[in-house]
């Protein structure tokens, strides 16, 4: 079943090639941040206040004199690092709930899976207001609100899987061979969710980054401009919408960086959905 | 029919318990209080605030004194808005959230229908990349920035429209098309997947096949087959324009409950934020109970069973 072509095709295609260039970018970019951005994080220069784009200011400055793209280059770690972060922890969390819950069937999968339910039902943003009002406005308070948001998606997913997957020969075959339950769970029945796990997880990023840039800009998510953190694209943007009037460069930049990082993680879904499940397309 | 329903209301009725429980316990978990301020309050002053809001009984005591309150539909007092009641607020906002939902509601289904009908009946087309094209950019595009996109140009820049004001029609141009351009979006993708399958049907082809109009076939036959997914996401779509009312009732300044509610956050004001958690959530129960009953008149199928 190991075909060679999805790897292929991603290359080929040229709009998928550009999505994940763009998004490895922005990855190399939160990563070395504080080496290649041109000024000091938080470095403030009061004569250069709301400055246009210039050759010594890439992207201008903003209201308090700080260089635009190194704050931007700043709020990629943010970004990053809630996307994946949440992404990865929901999918953990996630998978073992639906693969118990499918895997033990019956009354244990009715009430696990009502949990799931009750959750579900739910606007993201308002689980996660409340949430933030407990685990504080900092990143690590961030993560885990938004993961425990985010990962009924994969136990609905995985759940269903499993329930399909257990009834099918070779699990039979391998139970009858005398493999033990969680032989049966994690190497029988777990690489088969590998699929759509995936695609649930490329989809999960871009929302959890959409998420955590609208606390922001409404002004309940991270704001700790003097940290090695940065300050999220979102503040950044909420900063530059108040001096839309006179500098619309200092939402542009920020808007720009939010709206193509989830464009390309969108696009990149599809095309991993695509790839992995053509009957979709 | 009647004990489904009955079971989706007695579900309904537990997601609010379980909903006005965990609000209750989360809040009491937060660090920080309503009355912190910058100036430490006397002591004195602070016992006297408690003992009025009756934050010095034990928790559980408050917990039963909460939920018999709500039963009886009374939110208690705001901490932050002295002269008003939290339901007397709610009641004051509610309405004006409730039309700007509605209005980009019926702004996303007249977009989405049309687009979602010409991208599948011409499928692989120009017509249809488009649709998809500008599809995938309005789902990619957080209302908060496409907001402040529609006021920098038509009221900045072209200076066509006026904002930060909630008072005539054309007020409410702007954020109705902020609120409702993601689901308009999301409704136009889905409705095409999913008439792309049904195109494919065999009852379409014998509906083809004895001669019907192409018309007749499109709309009475493949759209209403088509229905069921739509109807199935109006719940996550209903909670979709519920928590996307908070940012555009922030950006355009419009006086509804999703500012509220974002100031009562900032503020700590709990029983406003608790008070406005349980009406969404009664909301969303009652929009998935109208999809229930909906449900059993697109599909006979499922009335019967």
């Amino acid at each position: 079943m190991r075909d060679p072509t999805p790897a292929k095709s991603i290359t080929l295609n040229p709009i998928l090639a550009l999505c994940a260039a763009y998004l490895a970018l922005v990855l190399f970019i939160a990563v070395l941040a504080p080496w290649i951005s041109p000024y000091a994080a938080g470095g403030l220069e009061e004569q250069r206040l709301l400055e246009n784009p210039s050759w010594t200011h890439w992207m201008g400055t903003d209201g308090l004199g700080r260089d635009l793209l190194t704050r931007i280059f700043y709020g990629a770690r943010v970004s990053i690092t809630v996307g994946l972060g949440t992404s990865l922890i929901a999918l953990v969390i996630g998978t073992a709930y639906g693969l118990v819950a499918g895997f033990k069937g019956g009354n244990w999968d009715h009430f696990m899976m009502r949990i799931v339910d009750i959750f579900y039902g739910l606007p993201d943003m308002l689980i996660f207001i409340l949430l933030s009002l407990v685990f504080g406005r900092n990143i690590g308070g961030l993560l885990v609100a938004l993961a425990l948001v985010s990962w009924v998606r994969f136990a609905r997913i995985a759940r269903g899987q499993v329930l399909q997957i257990k009834e099918l020969l070779f699990v039979e075959a391998a139970g009858a061979l005398g493999a033990s339950r969680a032989r049966i769970l994690l190497r029988h029945i777990l690489p088969n969710l590998v699929a759509p796990l995936i695609v649930t997880l490329t989809f999960s990023i871009p929302s959890a980054i959409l998420a955590e840039s609208t606390l922001s800009f409404i002004g309940i998510g991270i704001n700790d401009p003097y940290s090695n953190w940065g300050t999220s694209w979102g503040t950044l943007a909420q900063d530059g919408y108040r001096a839309m009037r006179s500098h619309p460069h200092v939402i542009a930049f920020p808007a720009a960086a939010i709206f193509l990082t989830i464009l390309a993680f969108n696009t990149l879904g599809n095309g991993v959905r695509d790839l992995l499940d053509p009957k979709q397309r | 029919m009647i004990s489904l329903l009955l079971k989706r209301i007695s579900h309904g009725l537990l997601v609010l318990w379980v909903v006005a429980t965990l609000t209750f316990l989360l809040l009491r978990l937060a660090p920080g209080g309503p009355f912190d301020s910058e100036r430490k309050l006397p002591p004195e002053v602070i016992a006297n605030l408690e003992a009025k809001y009756h934050l010095d009984e034990p928790v559980w005591q408050q917990y039963l004194r909460y939920l018999s309150a709500i039963a009886r539909g009374d939110f208690g007092p705001s901490y932050k808005y002295l002269d008003r009641g939290v339901s007397e607020i709610i009641a004051d906002t509610l309405p004006t959230s409730a039309v700007l939902g509605g209005l980009a509601l019926l702004f996303a289904l007249l977009i989405a229908f049309p687009a979602g009908l010409l991208a599948a009946y011409f499928r692989n087309s120009a017509i249809d990349r488009l649709c998809m094209f500008v599809a995938t950019l309005g789902i990619s595009l957080p209302n908060f920035l496409l907001g402040a996109f529609l006021i920098w140009l038509v009221a900045l820049q072209l200076g066509w429209l006026q904002v930060g004001r909630w008072d005539d029609g054309l007020s409410a141009i702007l954020p109705t098309i902020t609120l409702g351009a993601a689901p308009a979006a999301y409704l136009a993708a889905l409705l095409r997947s999913t008439l792309i399958e049904t195109l494919g049907e065999d009852f379409v082809r014998t509906a083809r096949a004895k001669g019907l109009q192409e018309s007749i076939v499109l709309v009475k036959h493949a759209l209403c087959h088509s229905l069921i997914p739509v109807l199935t996401v109006m719940g996550p779509l209903a909670a979709a324009l519920l928590t996307g009312s908070f940012v555009v009732e922030y950006v355009f300044a419009i006086p509804g409950m999703g500012r509220f509610f974002i100031t009562a956050v900032t503020d700590r004001d709990y029983p406003l934020i608790m008070g406005v958690t349980l009406v969404y959530t009664a909301l969303l129960v009652c929009t998935n109970l109208l999809v229930d009953v909906l449900y059993g008149y697109v599909d006979p199928r499922i009335r019967v069973q």
